[in-house]
């Protein structure tokens, strides 16, 4: 491989791990926003609006964050990628189009609507532009896995003079392996929102402070919290992950650290995969598991990464302990959640200092899980950029050098390590301001 | 034919950003000169403060466009200017936290340091953007690949360095009007008195900006004198540059549409020229440039990309038309 294409692939890696902590709170939060917007309205709950104002300028401050560093993510694909954008661009073209005309315009419009609009338009206007936020966030993420999608599994195109054209649309759109893989990427965003949320509001409560809304947001939060936890692990986590041991079965054995080919193929608890040795060295194993998940028999055989040739193999330590952490996580989330759900329903939680410190704590755990899960996908795709048809090293800019692209790796890193400064110092102010500081500034 | 339509939807998504992003780069460009102290340059900014965003997403939307229907420009000139889009993406990130983080600290020194990044990117932006739209008339040196190497020398020449002129002074002047529209009082008599001067200064960097491109691209009259009714872009270049002059100082209103329709008609007269060039070569290079056929995405792509684009445009245009009506009287 080639410094170019490690340069390259660094700097892809780097600015879209970096970008997308923030699209993962936009999605989650601005779901939830269009929920508390909705109590609002149908219910009456003027509390419920005072809550969405709070959080539209945290949805604000990240939105903003979200579209400076998203710029990169299309411009890359011409500056260092020029012979992926030369080869895929008639297909994955179509989806980011679709992307900035049908959900970043709205996106982006209702915003500036709903931030600054309150009293300016009718109250059912100031509703809609609030939905038209959430559901601009959601389609833009649609498009986006839809993209990725398509890289994973192309579907619906045709080779046309040695590069790809599409032949149907609804095919991209309703690409198999999308099915399982957007419902889990949304799920898992409104996840984050919601510890978000709920850990916002146990630091009020603990605080003593804010209490009113301090209680409105964990029990918004923790409900969110236990729905979609629950559904990143069943149906989405488990239907995607089958789906995934079917369609790239190299990225399922480096997931499962799983060496040998072998009927009841077991599924690792723990263990650390050693491809010098080609085992994994102490592991837990739950017999049978993988074989069951993936042909709901246990006499299934299952294909390891001895099996597969080592220039198709994905970097296995990589996706393995990517994969552990993901899982891991997402478990303890549905723990947390559980409980809290339980103490939430006993009229308990608001006075558990416990729970509330967990909750609390826990807030960064969702991003972690989020980018290992996409760590996952991504690298566990490798060493294809486009899965079977273009691989990542023939993928390059011809005339763009790995010097250069470290260069600008370097700017990117401080200029991102200046974005996540700015974004803390201002995410901290406002929840240490409070619900019911008056804004020093009208808004802009 | 449908290439000929996406050439046609490239142009005016170009414009269209060019349209509304010109004009808060150009409130940018003047943020230090028409707001004298930190009240008037907050103003100034909550006159774009609710539009700025979404007048970004057509860059965004027109580079979409570009991937979808002719990847292969896309492509070579993007990484062939490598480095100078960087700095355009640095540019426009370092203006967006300025727009974003200028209001969240209420702290004088805080204000002062935003405000001369938020102008000085809105410059530089400005005139980027303005060199690249130079070049792209003057042409590269593609290789057989239609691939070239970027560098400063390349990109600065004395053509390019006008165009980077033409683009700050017509996106001040843009911005100037803007300003008039939108401010009442002492800042709508600054920014009128703005607007005045570079209205000169704008026509005549048009001028040169014509004059030289007779030059560098002595085949530019190619296309205007094949279908003469093509010259109605240019001479709706001339109408808005004098009617700019006609209302500017009386209507605002009227003259920030003619400034939008100066620096719409520049994009598309240089569209009209280029015609069915997307990246020419310069002379002597080992390709014959990138053109709307032979850089285009196979048609069946381009077809259902139109289609995308025209049900979703419609959307947008209908949604974007009521919302700056919200906006109107701010």
């Amino acid at each position: 491989m080639t410094s170019a294409v490690i340069a390259g692939r660094v700097q892809f890696a780097f600015t879209i791990m970096f970008h997308y902590l923030f699209p993962i709170l936009t999605i989650g939060l601005g779901v939830l926003i269009g929920v508390l917007k909705s109590v609002e309205f149908f219910g009456g709950r003027t509390e419920y609006g005072h809550a969405a104002r709070f959080w539209a300028r945290i949805f604000a401050i990240t939105f903003g964050a979200g579209v400076v560093t998203g710029i990169p993510m299309e411009f890359q694909f011409g500056t260092n990628w020029a012979r992926f954008s030369h080869f895929a661009g008639p297909v994955v073209g179509q989806t980011l189009f679709m992307e900035g005309v049908f959900a970043f315009f709205a996106e982006s419009s209702f915003l500036g609507v709903f931030l600054l609009g309150e009293g300016r338009v009718r109250p059912v206007v100031h509703w809609l532009s609030a939905l038209m936020v959430g559901w601009g966030a959601v389609l833009s993420g649609y498009f986006i896995v839809a993209t990725d999608a398509w890289m994973q599994h192309p579907v619906g195109y045709q080779i046309v003079g040695g590069r790809a054209e599409l032949t149907s649309l609804w095919a991209l759109l309703t690409n198999p392996y999308l099915r399982w893989q957007y419902p889990h990427v949304v799920a898992g965003s409104i996840v984050t929102g919601s510890m978000v949320m709920a850990g916002v509001g146990a630091y009020y409560l603990l605080s003593k402070r804010d209490e009113d809304f301090g209680r409105l947001s964990v029990r918004v939060g923790v409900i969110g919290g236990l729905l979609c936890s629950l559904t990143s692990l069943f149906p989405t986590g488990s239907f995607h992950a089958e789906r995934v041991s079917r369609l790239q079965p190299a990225k399922t054995a480096a997931m499962e650290g799983l060496f040998e080919t072998r009927r009841g193929a077991p599924m690792a608890i723990s263990g650390m995969p050693d491809t010098d040795a080609k085992r994994l060295l102490d592991p837990i194993l739950i017999p049978d598991a993988l074989s069951y998940l993936m042909y709901g028999t246990a006499s299934a055989p299952v294909t390891g990464l001895n099996d597969i040739p080592p220039d198709e193999q994905p970097p296995v330590e990589l996706v393995y302990y990517a994969y552990h952490i993901m899982v891991g996580l997402g478990t303890i989330f549905i723990a947390l959640f559980v409980l809290s759900a339980l103490a939430l329903w006993r009229g308990t939680l608001f006075t558990s200092k416990a729970l509330l410190w967990a909750l609390m704590l826990a807030m960064p755990f969702p991003y972690i899980a989020n980018e290992a899960g996409w760590v996952v996908a991504e690298v566990g795709r490798q060493p294809w950029v486009v899965y079977g048809l273009l691989r990542t090293t023939a993928a390059t800019s011809t005339n763009v050098s790995g010097g250069m692209t470290i260069f600008t790796l370097l700017g990117f890193m401080g200029l991102y390590l200046l974005v996540g400064a700015l974004y803390t110092l201002v995410f901290l102010r406002i929840v240490l301001q409070g619900p019911n500081a008056a804004t020093t500034e009208a808004h802009y | 034919m449908v290439h000929t339509i996406w050439f046609v939807v490239l142009s005016a998504m170009l414009a269209g950003y060019a349209v509304l992003d010109g004009f808060d780069l150009g409130v940018g460009a003047l943020h230090l000169l028409v707001g004298r102290n930190r009240e008037e340059r907050a103003h100034l900014i909550r006159t774009i403060g609710p539009v700025w965003n979404g007048n970004e997403v057509w860059l965004i939307a027109a580079g979409g466009a570009m991937v979808v229907a002719f990847p292969s420009v896309y492509a070579a000139s993007f990484s062939g200017f490598y480095l100078a889009l960087m700095l355009v993406l640095w540019l426009l990130i370092l203006r967006g936290l300025s727009l974003e983080f200028r209001h969240q600290i209420d702290n004088a020194l805080w204000h002062d340091a935003w405000d001369v990044v938020f102008s000085g990117s809105s410059i530089l932006l400005a005139l980027l953007f303005g060199v690249a739209f130079a070049n792209v008339l003057r042409g590269v040196p593609l290789d057989a690949q239609g691939a070239f190497q970027g560098s400063f020398a390349l990109m600065l020449n004395p053509f390019a360095l006008l165009g980077g002129v033409l683009g700050v002074v017509t996106l001040a002047q843009h911005g100037a009007s803007w300003l008039a529209l939108k401010t009442n009082g002492e800042l709508r008599d600054r920014a009128r008195r703005y607007q005045r001067r570079l209205w000169g200064v704008t026509t005549a960097a048009i001028a040169a900006m014509v004059a030289a491109s007779f030059v560098v691209r002595p085949d530019f009259t190619r296309n205007f004198l094949a279908a003469p009714w093509l010259s109605i872009v240019p001479a709706l270049a001339i109408a808005c540059v004098a009617a700019l002059r006609l209302w500017m100082g009386r209507d605002d209103r009227r003259a920030f549409l003619a400034s939008a329709g100066v620096v719409a008609t520049l994009i598309g007269s240089a569209a009209a020229g280029l015609y069915p060039r997307l990246l020419p070569a310069l002379p002597g290079s080992a390709h014959p440039g990138l053109d709307i056929y032979n850089a285009a995405s196979p048609d069946g792509s381009l077809r259902i990309a139109l289609g995308i684009y025209l049900v979703g445009m419609g959307i947008v245009v209908t949604y974007l038309w009521r919302i700056y009506r919200i906006w109107r009287d701010t």
